[in-house]
């Protein structure tokens, strides 16, 4: 286990750079002026580009800006956006937010799943199992952005039962529908999941050595066939919270959430590269040590795989 | 975007491999006569895709979908960018069945000439996403080795990058936000972004089915025999480790015109004057509340040929996976 943590964080490393160094190079190289439009309506004065082009080492050649950025991101320097506020208290301030919105996501999409995972497991081809396979088909095919819209506009225009954006610190509940919209896609392959890991387990030689005791059958589910058929699942909902830190720009947009994706996409957008690249990295950061973690979760909730 | 590989795991890949090739031949089979004839894997995945009605219903889908690119005509005599700005946001009228968007254009002709450009970059980008990826996957499943760790870790970095934050960043960067730029341009740029953050999903479960495959006794045997490392990847590996691979590409074409869509739709990826779903959403969306008709008809549309890729992905992984039989 030790050994294999160990090499799974040495491999991390070089995955690391290249994944941060791709978006430094990418997002410094996007078309136009990086400092155009800056100052008004009038074009910058030469000594405010040099002293641009000075604090982001823009003179210097690739590698070496990007390892005086990557020094200044190691010592908690996120630098300024160009409206002079702190990088670090723009995400402070919008982290929390999309990190509620990727719980609120998680919760619903495991339970939801997880639920029709189980029932469907457990008797295959029945007439609810074909119900569930349909609609996480239909859930599939749907793509984000026209889920949020669908609900905000049956939800929020419609029947006015909630409004249709939330406010600029959301509560957990105000988070419901859009965590809904966000976990609707991953709903399915988690429901899917779960029916696969149920209906193998449910064969194997220690359910039957259960039922043969007379344990009741909801114990046998819960205690015996859940316990050993949840792993790959608990494993898979950890990974997206990390996907949906990153990945929920559209349902942030749609709903109008301060989060983590609307001020990336806003510094895109807006050519901010001094802004895009050290958020984007922390989000990147994240992301991996997400996946990081929950393969070696893996191998501690299942104490039957061993590495090495 | 989600982990279609989530559902191929190694077992189910390790298992369909065994489906043995029908070297019994006619003259041999069992005498009774009355036996079924022994299929290989594929005419064998063929005569259950043939069965069954979620096959039949996507292909009817997709047929739809694919005249509707190829001939929008058939569908429709309005033209897609006549207006009238008198009938902006107006709701349907004989003629005109879903009403008008918001320069007064025909709202069904526009999504149904918007089928073309969703089409063609899914199907490229599944087409290329299933090369690169399954060209990488089974070059290091089969090295091993340093080649192996190069090229996952080259994939490791951009499966480091969540889809949706990198395509911006990608399309961004190649595409000036503020100009309109030449559509063709645009639709390879909007394809080769596709391509570069998906593959390595792709090339993760090829590289794990063809190390499965490799140590087959007909791999060892071709080997014996002094077959080369091109002979046997291509005549004996390729052939027995696709089929995880085909079942992927089949289900990301679906997700992928989903793709262009949202991309098209966040304003990043193709812009007008191509006619887009992804478009056509977008720019309806402020007026939900008083013409929803300008969102729901494009995204109905959206929905119904993902649907039909996806379905049809569906039917092809049952029919090649024995563990459903």
């Amino acid at each position: 286990m030790g050994r294999y943590a160990l090499r799974r964080l040495l491999q991390l490393i070089p995955v690391l750079f290249g994944t941060t160094f791709l978006i430094y190079w990418l997002v410094w190289s996007l078309p136009g002026n990086a400092f155009a439009g800056k100052c008004g309506p009038r074009l910058c004065e030469q000594s405010y580009i040099d002293e641009m082009r000075d604090r982001y080492n823009l003179d210097d050649p690739l590698i070496v800006q990007y390892f005086k950025y990557m020094w200044d991101m190691v010592r908690f320097d996120f630098g300024t956006t160009y409206s002079g506020e702190q990088v670090s208290e723009v995400l402070s301030t919008a982290l929390p937010i999309t990190m509620k919105l990727a719980l609120v996501a998680v919760l619903i999409e495991g339970v939801i799943g997880i639920t029709a995972g189980v029932l469907t497991g457990l008797k295959r081809g029945g007439f609810l199992d074909n119900m569930v396979l349909v609609s996480t088909l239909f859930l599939i095919s749907l793509p984000v952005f026209v889920v949020g819209f669908l609900l905000q506009y049956l939800f929020g225009v419609k029947w006015g039962i909630i409004d249709p954006s939330v406010s600029e610190d959301p509560s957990f509940s105000e988070l419901i529908i859009p965590g809904l919209v966000l976990a609707s896609g991953q709903m399915a392959y988690i429901s899917r999941l779960t029916r696969s890991s149920i209906a193998e387990n449910n064969r194997a030689d220690y359910v039957r050595t259960a039922v043969a005791k007379g344990l009741t059958r909801g114990r046998v589910v819960s205690v015996h066939l859940l316990r050993n058929s949840l792993i790959p699942i608990i494993t898979f909902l950890g990974a997206e919270i990390g996907t949906f830190m990153g990945g929920a720009i559209v349902t942030e947009g749609i709903f109008n959430i301060q989060g983590v994706g609307g001020v990336v996409f806003d510094a895109v957008r807006g050519q901010e590269a001094g802004t895009v690249v050290p958020i984007v990295t922390v989000i990147v950061l994240i992301y991996l040590l997400a996946n990081l973690i929950v393969d070696l979760l893996y191998a501690v909730l299942d104490p039957r795989i061993r590495y090495e | 975007m989600s982990d279609p590989g989530a559902f191929t795991n190694e077992r189910e890949t390790e298992e369909q491999q065994h489906a043995p090739e029908p070297f019994l031949g006619e003259e041999e089979a069992p005498p009774s006569g009355k036996q079924e004839k022994a299929r290989g894997l594929w005419s064998d995945a063929w005569y259950d895709l043939r069965r069954k009605p979620l096959f039949w219903v996507s292909i009817t889908l997709i047929v739809i979908f694919m005249l509707m690119a190829l001939f929008p005509s058939l569908f429709t005599s309005t033209d897609p960018y006549a207006f009238d700005l008198s009938k902006r946001t107006d709701g349907p009228e004989s003629g005109h069945i879903f009403g008008y968007d918001l320069q007064g254009r025909d709202v069904y002709a526009r999504s149904v000439y918007g089928a073309q450009v969703s089409i063609l970059v899914g199907l490229v980008a599944a087409l290329g996403v299933g090369l690169v990826g399954g060209a990488a996957g089974i070059i290091a499943g089969y090295y091993g080795g340093w080649i192996d760790a190069v090229l996952s870790r080259i994939g490791d970095v951009f499966f480091g990058l969540p889809f949706v934050l990198g395509a911006i960043v990608l399309l961004s960067t190649f595409i000036d936000p503020t100009k309109s730029g030449d559509p063709t341009k645009i639709k390879v740029v909007v394809i080769l972004a596709i391509v570069v953050l998906s593959w390595p999903q792709f090339a993760r479960v090829m590289r794990s089915s063809v190390i499965a495959t490799k140590q087959s006794d007909y791999v060892q045997a071709a080997r014996a025999l002094g077959a080369g490392h091109t002979r046997i990847m291509v005549r004996h590996i390729l052939p027995n480790a696709i089929s995880p691979l085909i079942v992927m590409t089949t289900i990301a074409l679906g997700v992928f015109v989903g793709v262009e869509a949202t991309l098209s739709f966040l304003g990043v990826g193709l812009r007008p004057p191509i006619i887009s779903w992804g478009i056509a959403i977008s720019d309806a969306q402020t007026y939900l509340d008083i013409a929803p008709h300008m969102l729901l008809v494009p995204a109905a549309f959206l929905s119904a040929a993902v649907l039909g890729f996806v379905m049809l992905g569906e039917a092809v992984r049952e029919a090649i996976d024995p563990k459903l039989k």
